[in-house]
């Protein structure tokens, strides 16, 4: 079923006691549905990752996506916010999650809400998403292609994220894990790396890593884009949370 | 892939953005997704001046070809000028 649905743009005090700029989409003709925070990927918070949040609330789900730039480039074009972003060194991993707690607490207090939260994260946010399911007490986390989960970025460069996967023991959710098997980043040894990290740590999980695709592929109107695995990586997103925040 | 690989360069000159023309001071110097130019990946230059703010930007996108002849060219073409000159167009 397509649900009704509204989308507008909303104030989030995030981290720090920050007012930032959030896009909420939710289902109208709803009683208690689940949530979801969509952590945009690098690019930032484009159109596309607007389109992802309707695409949830279409499903029945409401989901709420902070503007992580939105402290460096308020009111910026998203392409020059990212430029900032990236000139600056990328997002601090406490601000993240700051932002990410703000966004689940308020999708909980929704008068719809179920009272579950998940988390998804494309690209740089594949990594945040999963950073976000080991500090903070959500029901479900999707990691979709997240680089330097397992592995430092190249030092010497501005642009610095750290391993997040020394955390895996307290990560409070099932993962669900979507990858490309020709992406280099992450490649499919550093998924291998971390699968087995989970293993280890008795944690829930389920990958799947997609021949034919490399970094991005849900990222439509790019050539990165890959239809049929990004139909499927949307069916098993779908089914990942009806098992866990329905 | 998003490489994540970035450079950071201080510079002094000015460009042209949609704005008019600008001071600029700082460029940004990466390959990963363009937002713009139909690739998967490409070299990407910002050139910017921080302080005007994040529309103060000149963005080019190139394929990686077209971005080493830019760069040679760039070289040549200092490599060419005379001495006296090159240190005269450096004093700002």
């Amino acid at each position: 079923m397509t649900h009704n649905l509204t989308a507008e743009t909303v104030s989030l005090t995030a981290h720090g006691g920050d007012e930032i700029e959030a896009y909420l989409a939710q289902p109208t003709d709803v009683e208690k549905v689940g949530s979801i925070v969509v952590i945009h990927h690098m690019p930032g918070y484009d159109e596309e990752s607007k389109e992802i949040c309707r695409t949830f609330a279409a499903h029945g789900y409401n989901a709420l996506m902070p503007n992580l730039y939105s402290r460096e480039a308020p009111g910026a074009s998203p392409d020059d916010a990212a430029a900032v972003a990236r000139a600056n060194g990328g997002v601090p991993d406490d601000r993240l999650v700051g932002d990410v707690d703000a966004a689940m607490k308020r999708l909980k207090s929704m008068p719809t809400s179920n009272g579950k939260v998940a988390s998804i994260g494309y690209c740089s946010g594949g990594r945040q998403s999963f950073l976000a399911g080991c500090r903070l007490p959500l029901d479900a986390v999707i990691d979709c292609y997240g680089a330097f989960v397992t592995a430092d970025s190249p030092p010497e460069r501005p642009f610095k994220m750290t391993a997040v996967v020394g955390e895996v023991g307290n990560l409070s959710a099932p993962l669900l894990g979507l990858f490309g098997a020709d992406d280099q980043f992450p490649s499919p040894e550093q998924t291998e790396v971390l699968r087995a990290a989970l293993t280890e740590a008795g944690k829930e999980f389920e990958f799947h890593v997609y021949d034919g695709a490399g970094h991005a592929f849900f990222w439509v109107e790019r050539p990165s884009y890959r239809p049929e695995t990004a139909k499927e990586a949307w069916g098993e997103i779908f089914t990942f949370l009806a098992r866990t925040i329905d | 892939m998003c490489t994540y690989t970035t450079e950071n360069v201080a510079l002094q000159g000015s460009g042209k953005s949609r704005q008019g023309w600008m001071r600029v001071t700082d460029a940004t110097v990466y390959f990963d997704h363009p937002v713009h130019f139909p690739a998967g990946h490409a070299l990407l230059i910002d050139v910017t001046d921080p302080a005007k703010g994040p529309g103060a930007r000149l963005a080019l996108e190139l394929d990686a070809a077209s971005a080493r002849r830019l760069a040679e060219s760039i070289l040549r073409t200092l490599d060419q000028v005379p001495a006296g000159l090159l240190e005269e167009t450096t004093t700002p």
